[in-house]
């Protein structure tokens, strides 16, 4: 139980990151943080208690198995987490590019 | 004949094979596009038809049967989101072909647009609960790529707020999809239907729900968490804002909220009054606060943004409402909706490609200079103030119905009077720009621009006359299959044991 | 972009074939060990990289090996959905596993997850190092 609290304290702590820090490779360390801690209580909620990872090596010997679904999920969830970072990192680049600064309190050309 | 993986499959298979040919024969790129939607179009077509006789078809992915295997449950609210998924990317795409003139890179472009039109038929077409996980992100990373697509300073700064705050999100609805498996193991949403009766009223189950509306409350820009929209719709070239406040803050919040709260969570009026309250209220709030401040915009696209924000709160406040007509005008307000503000944004880029700039005190007197678009945002913004006989008409019509028989006499008024700031803010637009003298110059919009626009007028205009057999055939049907509840996963489970 | 010196320019050469067959390894045997499409295509990737890294743009320019890189994704994709819609055709249902499937535990197994992880892996490689591209020599794309 305290191990899932401590994921949704992760996942805080990650949300702080992204709503208070000014440098947006910061927001972007924020990101990472909270895809860290899904991923976490994804894999950490398929565990049972005295089980072998699920992987069939000999044929016709009955054992208990960890659940393999959720480790299919953070599998799938690692790669669009991929995706997300490499195009957020993209977006920073050329913005640094254009307006010349981290800061997000200067890049303000929409407003109204 | 099995069409139901050709929505999703046709795009990707297309999103593939467009960086080969573009190294061939350039042309060929907008072309096979605008082929390809006009297919889905016909494809959704037969899916409407095919779902009067059957309440719900299930296909089983690579056969295997559910709850092992990912299914897809195609019911007649999905085949109604199909169709108008691909009337307005069947426009948008038409729209792009000249509008993309001074980008380059132009096949980029594309590709991307047939991904986002394949992670959004995918998401109202599954039955699985991660697997419409999936397909959102696959939708939602080609809109960030889109809306910086220009890379402009602006372009760029959008698409950075509106990726943090997807983002934020879709992680949360991760979460909830965490949750709700280590209570139910299993992510067939027919059977995480069932198994959550079992639970219901306890603190998961409200804690559960309350997860998933914040993070789709996000996507959908109901206020307060709207703050990405006013800054990525007017920075994104104008075919992807059509494109967006068409259909994405549909597909991407309403559908999902709709079909978790009716189908899955199952709550009806009868037995959480409260609940349904709640999603009054935050209409109403989207209504006003966005209504309130589109007063006083002077960039042309972002007084649409707000007026979006503020539409959107009409339908929350027609799902809030519970009874059938309220339900059957949120379904309509879907549809008159997107036709009118794809239109509008439309005619926004037809301005900005004849004379470059959006803002309203700097233009002036383009009605005589370009009819077409004049008359089209004419046409699209009486849609959406509420004017008979056009479509939006009857939409509001049903929301007030719906309010009176659920007996909320004071929403009803407050709903007809709340039109009036509607009007106020589009009136600006058409003074500001369409009427007064004319300063500037200014030549029409070319061919391909001008057809797409007057196709979502005619649209508007036939489906508006024709509402009777509108609502016997496509919005009918597709109430029904939302407010039947729990129904859905008896349905999907007694698929293969039925004969037809 | 400059490269390194002579030593790394050296083992770099010796390294990335062991890499990228290890790589190789990793895909093929995606049914019968943890790993599978995904995690073979990124080591590939990495053997890529290595090579850019160690090398720099004297051998070939940023646009010749982005250009290339963009063609294998997209044959990659093609061939993902491609197998897809032949289990449509050929089968009747959309991702149907129509290959034999042979005896467990063996290398020729399991219909056309073999052939799946093969086109993960090399969109997935050839994906990554169009990203590495685009992050790191990002000064020569801005120069266009």
């Amino acid at each position: 139980m305290i191990i899932f609290a401590s994921c949704i304290i992760l996942f805080l702590i990650g949300l702080y990151a992204i709503v208070t820090k000014r440098n947006l490779i910061k927001i972007a360390i924020g990101f990472a943080l909270i895809e860290y801690s899904v991923n976490l209580l994804f894999a950490l909620i398929g565990f049972r208690r005295d089980a072998l990872a699920p992987i069939i090596t000999q044929l016709n010997v009955p054992h208990k198995f960890v659940d393999p679904i959720p480790q299919a999920l953070v599998l799938t969830a690692i790669v669009i987490a991929l995706g997300t970072t490499a195009l957020m990192l993209t977006v920073i680049l050329r913005i640094y590019n254009r307006y010349k600064t981290f800061d997000i309190a200067e890049i303000k050309k929409l407003r109204g | 004949m099995p069409f139901i993986p050709l929505f999703f499959a046709l795009p990707l298979f297309t999103a593939f094979l467009i960086p080969i040919l573009a190294k061939i024969y350039k042309p060929l790129v907008w072309i096979l596009t605008i082929l390809v939607s006009f297919i889905l179009f016909i494809v959704a077509l037969y899916g409407v038809a095919a779902t009067h006789h059957i309440p719900m078809i299930v296909y089983k992915m690579g056969n295997w049967p559910p709850p092992l295997g990912i299914v897809m449950a195609y019911d007649s609210f999905s085949a109604f989101m199909s169709l108008i998924i691909s009337i307005i990317v069947f426009t948008c795409s038409l729209f792009s072909v000249r509008f993309l003139n001074p980008y380059t890179g132009k096949w980029k472009f594309y590709t991307l647009f047939m991904l986002m039109t394949a992670g959004m038929m995918g998401m109202v077409i599954t039955g699985d609960l991660f697997n419409m996980f999936v397909f959102l992100e696959i939708a939602a990373i080609s809109s960030y790529a889109l809306v910086a697509f220009g890379l402009e300073p602006e372009q760029l700064e959008g698409s950075f707020k509106y990726m943090v705050m997807g983002e934020i999100g879709g992680l949360t609805f991760l979460l909830a999809i965490a949750f709700i498996y280590a209570k139910t193991s299993t992510l067939n949403l027919a059977d995480i239907a069932s198994s959550l009766q079992m639970v219901r009223h306890t603190t998961f189950f409200w804690t559960a729900l309350g997860i998933i509306i914040f993070a789709f409350s996000i996507k959908a820009a109901l206020v307060p968490f709207h703050s990405w929209c006013p800054d990525a719709y007017p920075a994104a070239p104008a075919p992807i804002s059509g494109l967006l406040a068409g259909i994405c803050t549909k597909v991407f919040g309403i559908y999902t909220i709709a079909r978790l709260v009716f189908n899955i969570f199952g709550l009806t009026r009868s037995s959480e009054p409260m609940f349904f309250d709640f999603l009054i209220g935050a209409g109403l709030l989207s209504i006003v606060f966005a209504g309130l401040t589109a007063l006083n915009q002077k960039d042309y696209k972002r007084l649409l943004a707000y007026s979006s924000i503020s539409q959107v709160g009409f339908i929350m406040l027609g799902f809030g409402i519970g009874n059938y007509y309220g339900v059957l005008g949120a379904i309509f307000y879907i549809l008159a909706h997107s036709f009118a503000k794809a239109l509008l944004f439309l005619t926004s880029g037809s301005v900005v490609n004849a004379t470059g700039s959006r803002d309203i005190k700097k233009l002036a007197g383009l009605g005589e200079r370009m009819p077409t678009t004049a008359w089209s945002f004419r046409i699209g913004a009486l849609s959406v103030i509420g004017l008979p006989p056009l479509v939006g008409f009857f939409a509001k019509l049903f929301i007030i119905l719906g309010a009176i028989k659920a007996g909320y006499l004071w929403l009803a008024i407050v709903t007809g009077g709340l039109s009036i700031l509607s009007l106020a803010y589009l009136l600006k637009i058409e003074n500001n720009v369409f009427m007064k003298k004319s300063k500037i110059k200014a030549k029409e919009s070319p061919f391909t621009m001008r057809v797409s626009m007057v196709f979502l007028v005619i649209l508007i205009v036939i489906v508006g006359i024709a509402f009777q057999q509108i609502i016997d055939t496509l919005i009918g049907p597709a109430t029904q299959a939302l407010l039947r509840g729990l129904e859905y996963s008896h349905l999907v489970f007694s698929y293969f044991s039925m004969n037809f | 972009m400059k490269g390194m010196s002579l030593i790394v320019k050296t083992i770099t050469n010796i390294i990335i074939g062991f890499i990228f067959i290890y790589g190789l390894y990793i895909i093929l045997h995606g049914h019968l060990t943890p790993g599978g499409g995904f995690a073979g295509g990124v080591i590939i990737a990495g053997a890529f990289v290595v090579r850019f890294l160690a090398f720099g743009s004297e051998m070939s320019s940023e646009k010749k090996l982005s250009k290339t890189a963009s063609v294998f994704e997209s044959i990659g994709g093609l061939l993902f959905i491609g197998i897809a819609i032949l289990g449509l055709f050929l089968a009747g249902t959309f991702f149907l596993n129509f290959l034999p499937k042979g005896t467990p535990l063996h290398l020729w197994s399991a219909g056309i997850i073999p052939f799946c992880n093969i086109a993960i892996g090399i969109k997935v490689g050839a994906g990554l190092f169009s990203i590495f591209l685009a992050l790191a020599a990002i000064k020569y794309v801005m120069e266009e």
